[in-house]
């Protein structure tokens, strides 16, 4: 078991390999369809992501109507792959060093993470409770016109648990199942 | 479980009695609204036994501190927090797929006011993610209520029971859900068990990694393009441990389990063993010019409860 603590460097992220099982403490945004959509076409973020880690999620957030405060009742990932065409520029153009996400990315991303040293780190998709759990406080949202799910949502984890499933060295586990498990469909069919 | 329910209930009703002491109560007869605001509370929160007691036996089959051991111990974890917190077991609450079998002179229009307004509450709680979106504009309605959401699927029949079935099916799933139309070629998938076994099978191949494994499938043979998709959903109704009354599919299913756990391809597509925990597979007719296979992928999140109502709209039975 490896640690990922805030603030995150470049150093840290290139140590990190296919395998390894993390546990990041620190900050995160979440950051999905919309959100990326939306930098695609060239507005800027509203937060300084250079060696921030970007989350898919759409958490389920719920204002606490006594003290005004944010509370995250659920926030697992979603799928990534919907960010492909999108994902590396974010990595060009935005210096983030990791995603957290579901499934995997492609070929421009696993490009991408060796190009500008960043991580693609898989949490447990549908795990929304254990996830939440890691959640101590959220710091903020922005672009809440995208709707509660699609927002930018800034939070503070600890000991958040995820896989790295494509690293910056080239590796991913995600072509490497998908190969060997076509393989093996042939000798049943 | 229905003990279980039992308790939470009897809790989430002993914290209102505390806060509402000073009030005058009037003790209210629980109505159709509150029945539906349960069902989807226990929906969303309570992973149904047949499909918990499968996941936790899977993680024997991996090896010890592999990642898909290691998810499926989180996924543990998981469905039990979600139960004692009374909180969303997947953050993606979906959509809403309503099942009512009801007798002759229910009136449905009444029913479907009332679980939108059931529906609404529960998004106001967090116990539905707000998760309709207008497809031209992109605006969030906020409240689960809109143009076909939630989807409601009535079937008439003779007895006068009432029962209604909710399953939660999040985006990821449903995106990798697929439809074949055979012969396929490309496949080598002619129009026989055989070639449905092959598309079925493709199917789960690229469905890997993005739909949440460990999946169910449900299948449907046949049918136009949208009755096969209605009745593959259908096909989740099931509980994991039941058997298809025709032997063919039930083989059929047993078959295409087997395959799949033989590919590594495993929870989240880590590698591993378990890669379905379950294929349910139903049949329609076709036209002479059609052979559809419909495909509605499952995540492990697999939310689906059930309940038969008293006359007064209270809850009878749980179904799952």
């Amino acid at each position: 078991m490896k640690r990922l603590e805030y603030p995150f460097t470049k150093e840290q992220i290139r140590d990190l390999k296919v395998g390894d099982t993390v546990l990041i403490t620190g900050k995160m945004y979440t950051g999905r369809d919309a959100v990326h959509k939306r930098l695609h076409e060239g507005t800027k973020p509203p937060v300084d992501l250079n060696n921030q880690i970007i989350y898919h999620c759409g958490p389920v957030v719920v204002k606490n109507s006594k003290n005004g405060k944010y509370e995250v009742k659920a926030a697992g990932p979603t799928t990534s792959i919907r960010e492909e065409p999108y994902q590396w520029e974010v990595m060009r153009d935005y210096g983030i060093c990791g995603v957290i996400g579901k499934g995997g990315m492609g070929a421009k991303t696993l490009k991408a993470c060796q190009d500008y040293g960043c991580v693609y780190l898989h949490a447990v998709g549908g795990a929304a409770q254990v996830l939440a759990e890691k959640i101590e406080s959220v710091d903020g949202v922005y672009w809440e016109d995208l709707g509660s799910p699609e927002a930018i949502w800034e939070l503070s984890v600890k000991d958040f648990p995820v896989v790295v499933t494509m690293d910056s060295h080239g590796n991913s586990l995600h072509d490497k199942v998908l190969e060997s498990s076509k393989a093996k469909l042939k000798e049943f069919i | 479980m229905a003990a279980n329910k039992k308790t939470t209930k009897k809790k989430v009703i002993a914290k209102k009695k505390a806060t509402t002491k000073k009030k005058v109560t009037i003790k209210k007869k629980p109505s159709l609204y509150d029945s539906l605001l349960e069902l989807v509370r226990v929906t969303s929160t309570v992973l149904p036994d047949d499909v918990a007691r499968v996941l936790l036996n899977a993680r024997k089959a991996e090896t010890e501190g592999s990642s898909a051991s290691y998810a499926l111990g989180i996924i543990a974890d998981n469905i039990e927090l979600a139960k004692i917190k009374s909180s969303p077991i997947c953050q993606d609450t979906g959509t809403l797929l309503f099942f009512v079998n009801h007798p002759v002179g229910f009136k449905q229009s009444e029913f479907i006011e009332t679980a939108k307004k059931a529906v609404v509450k529960a998004t106001q709680v967090g116990y539905l993610r707000q998760n309709s979106v207008d497809s031209l504009t992109g605006a969030n309605t906020g409240m689960n209520v809109g143009p076909g959401h939630p989807s409601f699927h009535f079937h008439e029949h003779k007895s006068d029971k009432v029962e209604i079935r909710l399953v939660l099916k999040g985006g990821g799933s449903e995106n990798v859900s697929t439809q074949y139309s055979l012969p396929n070629v490309e496949l080598g998938a002619g129009r026989d068990l055989e070639g449905v076994k092959k598309v079925i099978l493709d199917g789960v191949i690229k469905a890997q990694g993005k739909g949440c494994g460990p999946g169910i499938l449900g299948v449907c043979i046949g049918g136009d393009r949208g009755a096969g998709y209605i009745n593959s959903k259908e096909q989740l109704l099931r509980k994991l441990d039941d058997k298809n009354p025709s032997a063919d599919l039930n083989k059929l299913e047993n078959e295409i389990v087997e395959i799949s756990n033989k590919l590594g391809i495993g929870p989240m597509g880590f590698g591993g063993a378990t890669t379905l925990i379950g294929c349910k597979i139903g049949v329609l007719n076709r036209l002479p010019a059609s052979f559809f296979v419909s495909i509605s992928y499952m995540c492990w999140a697999s939310r689906r409860q059930g309940v038969v109502l008293t006359k007064s709209g209270d809850i009878k039975n749980w179904l799952y």
